[in-house]
């Protein structure tokens, strides 16, 4: 499978990561000698297998439905880039 | 010897008996890691807090009950969260970020009275095999025979440099895709990739969930297993976390194997392999039989699909785990233009806080996930996996009790000498190491013996699952066997 221009351009878009159009094509061409590569998975039959979904069988515990932490709303804020008033701050997102 | 050479075991008796303050022990290591930039191991260090944790240690030491990893100087890798010390998983994208919490890993090695030295060299999100992609630089591997500098290997690098280099006494890796061993191999130091489950993964900086397993790097085997026994047990904060007994490891380890079946796996006979390694592989089957092991020859069919399927499966997994990068709640946010929006922000943020390798991998996964290609990559991957895994299990229901294999199809290589053109080129590293990963099973690294330059090669056990202790002690007798003592020539 060849990654085209187009599609990696998709593809950084989707990933929400800037690509500048003047280094898509060497992107292009990475992400299909990557991709490429994992072809050969296709020689493999798979038919009848299902898809491994854990490492280990295992049951996910569960717990008890109610709240064991809170009230850090200072500790929450301290790591952000912009944080104002107990919120964390962003550009405009409404219009 | 100064007492940063110590090993773990030897440090324990000298702490109990008094021979040795930890604050003494300490202060030898802090005194090595500052003559010891060169190697670039050391990227964040934590010479008050370590000072701290040894005149506790001290305390605690002299009431007559301390544990066997209080008062020893450990380097912690990058990756693990470190409560109010920089954890940024050699990532611009967490630059500044100081977790207000600790890893699970750490805050029980602490309960036990073990010291922070500081946080290690790694590769960025802990994808790579050589420490290149840091957003530090590359840590450098200590052993020099020419005059190329090395890569100590990756992702855990700094960890492996640092106790190579006689910087620390112990340090802990992940290991995701071989990120422990490899490095392991290329240093001429043990280190044991557990059981998927057996270390808890909470507070460990995620790359990809289902493979990503910590575990100790060491100067010895009985070292990893004191160092092991501290870092694992059931955790109610990793839903994956095993809610098993832990067993003693050291305990297991009575050098006696005899008996035991040690598989050969086939397919890891493959062209390309060095004859040197190759050779050093049937050294070590020697050993083995000489210790008494039955050697049976064994076939994990689908092992040239692991590296293909590891690099979807992965990716996959990073996609996702590094979607919470966004420059909203911790670390890097990337200056803006005005009218910049809050996608701009998002986009702009990750091109500048990600390295390109980090980007590779989002990207590669972003595409394997997507609708219309979901079912042609990261579904027959994961089928692939059970395979995998099945093979190993075949293995094991046949009775065999451990598979020796190589580690890396080479030594270390020099900065800058693969995969600078070619992303996959480096992916091959991983051959050996990620079936493992794939099938969740224990492996650990130990050093065997030195190529022609003069460089460590080191071989790998892979057990079965949770059985840690007797893999370990496979690993002692072919540390026994090897004798190993070969130490770096210190130019840094």
């Amino acid at each position: 499978m060849s990654i085209d221009i187009d599609t990696a351009r998709k593809v950084a878009k989707l990933a929400r990561i800037r690509v500048e159009d003047s280094d898509l094509p060497k992107l292009a061409g990475q992400l299909s000698g990557i991709l490429g590569f994992m072809e050969q998975l296709n020689e493999v039959n798979v038919d009848g297998i299902d898809p491994m979904v854990s490492v280990t069988p295992m049951r996910l515990k569960r717990r008890a439905d109610v709240v064991t932490d809170g009230n850090i709303q200072d500790q929450i804020l301290q790591n952000a880039p912009d944080a104002r008033e107990g919120f964390f701050a962003v550009p405009k997102v409404v219009e | 010897m100064s007492a940063n050479s110590w090993t773990i075991a030897a440090a324990r008796d000298a702490l109990r008996k008094g021979e040795i303050t930890a604050v003494d022990l300490t202060m030898s290591c802090l005194t090595a890691i500052d003559a010891g930039d060169g190697l670039n191991a050391f990227v964040h260090k934590t010479p008050d807090l370590a000072l701290d944790q040894a005149r506790a240690a001290d305390v605690r030491l002299a009431t007559g009950a301390a544990p066997s990893m209080c008062g020893i100087p450990l380097g912690i890798k990058d990756v693990f969260c470190t409560k109010g010390v920089p954890s940024q998983a050699g990532s611009n994208i967490l630059k500044g970020f100081k977790p207000e919490y600790e890893s699970t890993v750490t805050r029980k090695l602490f309960g036990d009275g073990a010291v922070m030295l500081g946080k290690l060299n790694m590769d960025e999100f802990a994808m790579g095999s050589s420490n290149e992609s840091s957003c530090y630089g590359p840590a450098v591997n200590p052993w020099k025979v020419d005059d190329i500098l090395r890569t100590p290997g990756g992702s855990s690098g700094g960890s492996a440099a640092a106790v190579a280099a006689d910087l620390c006494l112990g340090a802990t890796g992940t290991d995701t895709g071989g990120s422990i061993r490899q490095p392991a191999a290329f240093t001429g130091i043990t280190g044991i990739k557990p059981t998927y489950g057996r270390v808890s993964r909470w507070g460990v900086i995620a790359y990809a969930s289902s493979l990503d397993q910590a575990g100790p790097m060491t100067k010895s085997v009985r070292d990893a297993a004191i160092f092991l026994q501290s870092m694992a047990g059931h955790d109610p904060m990793d839903s994956t976390s095993a809610d098993l007994p832990v067993p003693d490891f050291e305990a297991a380890l009575t050098g006696d194997i005899r008996g035991k079946k040690i598989g050969i796996p086939r397919e890891y006979r493959i062209d390309g392999l060095p004859a040197e390694l190759d050779a050093l592989w049937s050294q070590g089957v020697a050993m083995m039989k000489d210790a008494g092991a039955e050697i049976v020859d064994i076939s994990l069919p689908h092992t040239k699909y692991a590296l293909p399927t590891y690099y979807v499966i992965a990716p996959a997994e990073a996609s996702s785990n590094l979607a919470r990068y966004d420059g909203v709640r911790y670390g890097h946010r990337a200056a803006l233009a005005s009218g910049d929006g809050i996608t701009e922000m998002y986009e702009k943020t990750r091109a500048s806080g990600f390295g390109p390798e980090v980007q590779r991998r989002i990207m590669v996964g972003t595409y394997v996930l997507s609708a219309g290609f979901y079912d042609a990559y990261y579904n027959r991957a994961r089928k692939v996996r059970a395979l995998i895994k099945r093979d190993f299990e075949q293995a094991f229901a046949a009775g065999i009790d451990a598979i020796l294999a190589p580690i890396a199809p080479s030594s270390a290589f020099g900065l800058g000498e693969v995969g600078t053109t070619d992303p996959v080129e480096m992916y091959l590293n991983d051959v050996f190491t990620v079936t493992l990963n794939l099938a969740g099973l224990p492996g650990v690294a130990v050093p065997v013996g030195l190529d022609k330059k003069g460089l460590p090669v080191g071989l790998q056990l892979i057990g079965r699952p949770w059985e840690e202790g007797a893999l370990l002690n496979h690993a002692y007798v072919l540390e026994r066997a090897a004798g190993f003592v070969s130490k770096p020539q210190k130019w840094w």
